[in-house]
């Protein structure tokens, strides 16, 4: 939640950006060229990217990891869950990960955990998209008492740190990724349908609404067609943002053993299965760990970016 | 003043309330058995007859209807009886604010040094001139708030305790024990405030007041910490309340990183046999925690920034704290 409160403030005041100011800030401003530009919007993103190492960077990871999700063979012959060397072989060019305390191959295992915690992932967040949007949507919509209730609904989640609202949670529906998935989706919920319900009360006051009402259509059909596709953009955003923040949150309870049971791999399970080894063996739990960092880094890296080009992008 | 404070209070106990309620229907709906969880925690896996099940059940009232149920524990509940652990059968509220000195050692320490450390880091990244070393500056607590904090945590751990063998490693002994687990935990704290007041600053540093302040021959020391500090610093406290949200959470998991006892080690332990009293206390806990730090920045506003009134207090305030919306 922190970096969606932080980020938050910065969705609103962005201005209706005129193409060509646009274009020129994209080119890196300051040239001596200071003839007006032809609005150029659709200019090639690969060079943009080529521009921002870190961004192109950030996308390779996540393509990775990506593909690590999808067809983890690729990238391994070794079986995440059988010995395939000595125990607790430091990485070297064999094992490039290393090997646990099984003689694992730990490579193997961060690639087949990638798929459970991708998945995770995707699940938790779409759990807050859906669920607080339809909160937000109705309580910005109805208004009136239902508002309030809604509003307070959020406040209570709100008031509750998001991990411990998923530890209720798990509490309530048992262990394994996919409900650990969910209780971080619940938890994500406050912050979508704070947007959604901004959005629609921004929208809900304009004049194309006004018309619509006017012309006689109902009202269900009035906030699918007419309100909903204008709230995409923030929210969408906003899902971005929850990405790494969502992978920080599943890791975490599967670190704190709440995930997929032992034998399966996943990348918080990996890292808590490291502990032990801390003295023995630095990279069981370091180099999961890292890995972990590294896409939540991705992940946050491309949101901002995404951010930022809202305005074109939408 | 007297209603404002009033109507907040009043705000304060409806969301308190409502968490509770929330949490036990959440808990209480479970599918999951208390009784049988009881019984097989106590018995040893022994399996009842069921007679004595039903005796569990009319013990734990788990025999009644669910509203009749909810009546009876929010009414215990008010008066600080929040049902016996089903582990251990102590009760849960005392068996859990006992844990609770330990885990406010952390994240006091962790508090102190997150915002130390945050608001030097953004003091610092606005005193820079160098551009490239500004703009790294600004952009290094993103990172921060994106690295898991357990990864950090173990890191230093074979850093610091084994290779080094400075600190301790584990356990709740002293001082000593509890350097490394607040420096992790304050590395969020720290960057998160570190961006807020970074943002906040360089609001600040465009006001005409700071023109002013330097037209008239202020070192950009002085204009930075006794003209623009002061006035960038409310965001910072604003957040307060979601900073203590965070560290209660984080303290789950540094407890668990550095095996320290206290709340959040005992909340684990709950959720791992859904020992639901215990969860319960947890949950309206760490609400207790977020709403009364909230109602105290929020009465604290006019205090520190005197321009405040208390009725745009209540406004800006609180649409910023996120508290009602």
């Amino acid at each position: 939640m922190s970096l969606t409160e932080q980020v938050l403030p910065r969705l609103e005041p962005v201005p209706p950006v005129d193409p060509s100011t646009a274009g020129a800030r994209a080119d890196g401003d300051g040239g001596a060229d200071v003839r007006p530009r032809p609005p150029r919007r659709t200019r090639p993103t690969l060079a943009r990217l080529a521009r921002q190492p870190g961004l192109l960077l950030a996308w390779t990871v996540l393509a990775l990891v990506a593909l690590a999700a999808a067809v983890p063979e690729l990238f391994t012959d070794h079986d995440p869950l059988r010995p395939v060397g000595p125990r607790l072989t430091a990485p070297d060019s064999e094992f490039l990960f290393g090997t646990d305390n099984l003689g694992r191959d730990l490579f193997t295992r961060v690639v087949y955990g990638t798929a459970e915690s991708v998945q995770a992932v995707v699940v938790a967040v779409l759990v807050g998209l859906v669920v607080g949007s339809l909160l937000g949507l109705l309580a910005g919509y109805l208004g009136g008492w239902v508002d309030d209730v809604l509003m307070r609904v959020v406040d209570v989640l709100l008031a509750v740190p998001a991990l411990l609202i998923s530890l209720a949670f798990i509490t309530a529906l048992g262990f394994g990724t996919v409900n650990i998935a969910i209780a971080v989706g619940i938890g994500n919920v406050a912050s979508f349908a704070r947007v959604m319900r901004a959005e629609v009360l921004r929208i809900r006051g304009s004049a194309f609404v006004e018309a619509a009402t006017f012309a006689g259509i109902g009202r269900l059909r009035l906030l699918a067609r007419h309100i909903l596709p204008h709230t995409a953009g923030p929210v969408l955003v906003l899902a971005t943002l929850e990405l790494g923040l969502a992978l920080l949150s599943v890791s975490a309870l599967s670190f704190l053993g709440f995930g997929a049971p032992p034998p399966a791999p996943e990348w918080g399970s990996l890292v808590a299965g490291g502990r032990d080894y801390l003295a023995a063996a630095w990279w069981m739990a370091s180099i999961p760990g890292f890995v972990i960092a590294a896409t939540v880094l991705s992940a946050n890296r491309i949101a901002r970016s995404v951010n930022r080009h809202q305005v074109s992008a939408f | 003043m007297i209603t404002y404070a009033f109507r907040r209070l009043g705000h304060a106990l409806l969301v308190l309330w409502a968490t509770f309620t929330a949490t036990f229907f959440l808990l209480y709906v479970l599918p999951g058995d208390a009784a049988l969880s009881k019984a097989g925690v106590g018995g040893d896996g022994a399996t009842l007859s069921p007679a004595e099940l039903a005796r569990v059940r009319a013990d734990l009232g788990l025999d009644q209807p669910v509203v009749g149920q909810y009546a009876t524990a929010l009414l215990h509940a008010l008066r600080g009886d929040f049902g016996t652990s089903t582990q251990t059968g102590a009760p849960a509220l005392s068996m859990y604010v006992e844990a609770v000195p330990e885990t406010l050692k952390l994240a006091g320490a962790a508090l102190l040094l997150g915002l130390v450390a945050g608001t030097g880091w953004a003091l610092l990244a606005a005193w820079t001139r160098w551009r490239l070393l500004r703009q790294a500056l600004l952009a290094l607590p993103a990172v921060g708030v994106s690295i898991p904090t357990f990864w950090i945590g173990l890191l230093l751990i074979q850093v610091v305790s084994f290779r080094w063998q400075l600190l301790p490693a584990i356990g709740n002994d002293g001082v000593r024990s509890l350097v490394l687990p607040a420096l992790v935990l304050a590395v969020p704290t720290a960057a998160m405030s570190a961006q807020i007041l970074s943002r906040s600053l360089e609001a600040t540093l465009h006001a005409p007041y700071v023109e002013t302040a330097r037209a008239r021959g202020a070192s950009r020391s002085r204009v930075l910490l006794r003209h623009a500090l002061r006035n960038s610093v409310l965001p910072v406290v604003t957040a307060l309340g979601m900073t203590a949200g965070h560290l209660v959470g984080g303290s789950v998991i540094m407890e668990t990183v550095f095996s320290r006892s206290g709340v959040g080690a005992i909340t684990v332990r709950a959720v791992n046999v859904q020992d639901t009293p215990v969860v319960l206390v947890a949950v309206v806990f760490a609400a207790v925690v977020f709403v009364g730090v909230n109602l105290l920045v929020d009465l604290l506003y006019p205090v520190i920034d005197p321009r405040i009134q208390l009725r745009t207090a209540r406004r800006t305030g609180l649409l910023r704290a996120g508290v009602a919306t």
